[in-house]
């Protein structure tokens, strides 16, 4: 699914902000990145969801090599991914129903047939009253709701969420995880940042990716060869 | 396609605030002046076409011997004789009535300038003038053949070509002209310019937006279409009240010119040709804008991963 090899990542002249970062994500798995802040997290779910291309390494996504790719093939590889953003991003002039159904125009989906999906996903969150509200009129964790919902309209192959559950309830967080286990279920493959330890323990099969300054701890080489693929 | 289509959905987009920048308004105004200037190159060069055309062929021999009756005489000859010749379109002796029409508008004669009884006039010693015009283009040849008919006929006269006095009259209007014709092209430019830099702008602006929807898997085509369909459309604006109201002042401007029948400013006029090129060159502006907004676009988007 997911493979880096080597890869590092600097900005500019400074420094490496991640260094030797080696892991091989299966399909279908769930995956926790944890570490202190300014440890890459952030960095290196760039590079996951393609804003960022490395300095160094191979980068391989659903068979393929990320480095060398010409960027005008990167919008089909976008579309199998979806992104939750530790600031939302949602578009501010459009309403909650529109930006959930972002990612499906995008893709080229019509509107007889987005809208079921989207009026779904409007329910499934607590917003379905409230479709037309503008993101400014959202508290933030209905922004957050929204941010999650977007991510998850299209069915991507891949999940990448920055601290989903941030700016929600208790209760909220629960059901998002929820619905990013269904999804795992259904075989995407889940990568969440986060700094909640509670979080982290309500899935059970989940397996930690921690950054430590820029470089993964991996000590029994578990993340790099995962039980499936050792020889 | 010069405005592409976009989705009603997707161009939603982008907020609409359509003509709430300065754009609209820049564009209506370089329009504007690009019409009027086209328009004036285009009435300038016609005008110094015409003159040049109607000049270019044509001499005026001057008879100044003394005794009238024998001036007389030799322009009546020079007239019979350049007549015959097949190099001649034609051959004409000026009237003295003619003659003293023209002079008296200047000396200010009390007959309307037709000067008929005016004792000055006369009592001027007025030459004979013959004009000829000659056919074809090899106007050096027609004048060695020429010189030799009159040193035949009428010894001692003078041949005056016309372009010679009117020549640089002529070059000055086609000069303007050709300035008219640059100030189009800066003015085409700098409309490109504005374009460019709203392009820039609306990029700037919209930054978080396009950075979003290069993020769920838009393709530069798609984000490039949404903003060339709304700068287009802002541009076509502008374009269209620039034209408005140079259209307007073309007007005015063409029933005053209606009145103006004498001398040189009767041979300015659009023409056909002219209005035509006034016609596409809005059309072919919003296509500028359209083309200029695309490769800005692309280019920048490029920039990002």
């Amino acid at each position: 699914m997911v493979e880096f090899d080597g890869v590092g990542l600097r900005y500019g002249p400074d420094a490496e902000v991640l260094s030797d970062i080696s892991f091989n994500l299966q399909p279908g798995s769930f995956y926790f990145l944890t570490g202190a802040s300014g440890a890459g997290k952030t960095s290196l779910l760039k590079m996951l969801y393609l804003a960022q291309r490395p300095s160094r390494g191979i980068v391989r996504l659903f068979g393929e090599d990320l480095v060398s790719m010409p960027r005008q093939r990167l919008p089909g590889f976008r579309r199998r991914i979806g992104v939750v953003f530790q600031d939302f991003r949602l578009i501010p002039h459009l309403s909650a129903r529109d930006n959930i159904a972002l990612p499906l125009r995008i893709a080229g989906v019509g509107e007889d047939d987005l809208s079921g999906p989207v009026g779904e996903m409007l329910s499934w969150i607590g917003l379905g009253d409230r479709a037309e509200a503008h993101p400014a009129t959202l508290s933030g964790g209905e922004q957050q709701r929204v941010a999650i919902a977007r991510a998850v309209i299209a069915r991507p192959q891949l999940l990448v969420a920055d601290e989903p559950t941030g700016n929600v309830d208790p209760e909220m967080a629960t059901r998002l995880l929820g619905l990013f286990e269904a999804l795992n279920r259904l075989g995407t493959t889940v990568v969440v940042a986060t700094h909640d330890i509670h979080l982290i323990s309500r899935i059970e099969n989940a397996q930690m990716m921690r950054l430590e300054k820029g470089r993964l701890a991996d000590p029994t080489g578990a993340l790099r060869y995962p039980p499936a693929n050792r020889a | 396609m010069i405005i592409p289509r976009v989705p009603v959905q997707h161009r939603r987009l982008l907020p609409d605030r359509r003509l709430s920048g300065p754009t609209p308004w820049v564009i209506a105004i370089l329009m504007m002046l690009t019409l009027l200037a086209a328009a004036a190159g285009v009435g300038l060069a016609r005008s110094a076409n015409a003159i040049g055309s109607a000049i270019a062929g044509r001499v005026t021999v001057q008879i100044v011997t003394p005794n009238p009756v024998t001036r007389a005489e030799q322009a009546a000859a020079l007239r019979r004789a350049a007549a015959a010749q097949p190099f001649v379109l034609s051959a004409r002796a000026v009237d003295r009535e003619e003659l003293q029409a023209t002079l008296g508008q200047w000396f200010g004669s009390e007959t309307n300038g037709e000067g008929g009884d005016d004792p000055v006039l006369n009592s001027l010693p007025l030459p004979a003038l013959v004009d000829i015009d000659f056919v074809g283009e090899n106007r050096r040849r027609h004048m060695q053949e020429l010189r030799a008919l009159v040193a035949a006929e009428a010894p001692g006269a003078r041949i005056i070509p016309h372009a010679e006095w009117l020549g640089p009259v002529a070059q000055l209007i086609g000069s303007l002209a050709w300035i008219a014709g640059a100030l189009v092209i800066l003015m085409t430019l700098a409309s490109a310019a504005v374009v460019i830099m709203t392009a820039r702008a609306a990029l700037g602006t919209h930054f978080a937006t396009i950075e979003m929807l290069h993020l769920i898997g838009a393709t530069d085509r798609q984000i490039t279409r949404l903003f060339q369909r709304r700068i287009a459309i802002d541009t076509a604006y502008g374009i269209a009240l620039g034209t408005a109201v140079a259209a307007a002042l073309l007007l005015l401007i063409g029933w005053q010119w209606a009145g103006v029948t004498s001398g040189l400013a009767a041979t300015a006029s659009l023409g056909p040709g002219g209005w035509a090129l006034l016609l596409a060159l809005p059309l072919l502006a919003i296509a500028l804008a359209a083309l200029t907004a695309r490769q800005t676009l692309l280019a920048a988007l490029k920039k990002i991963l």
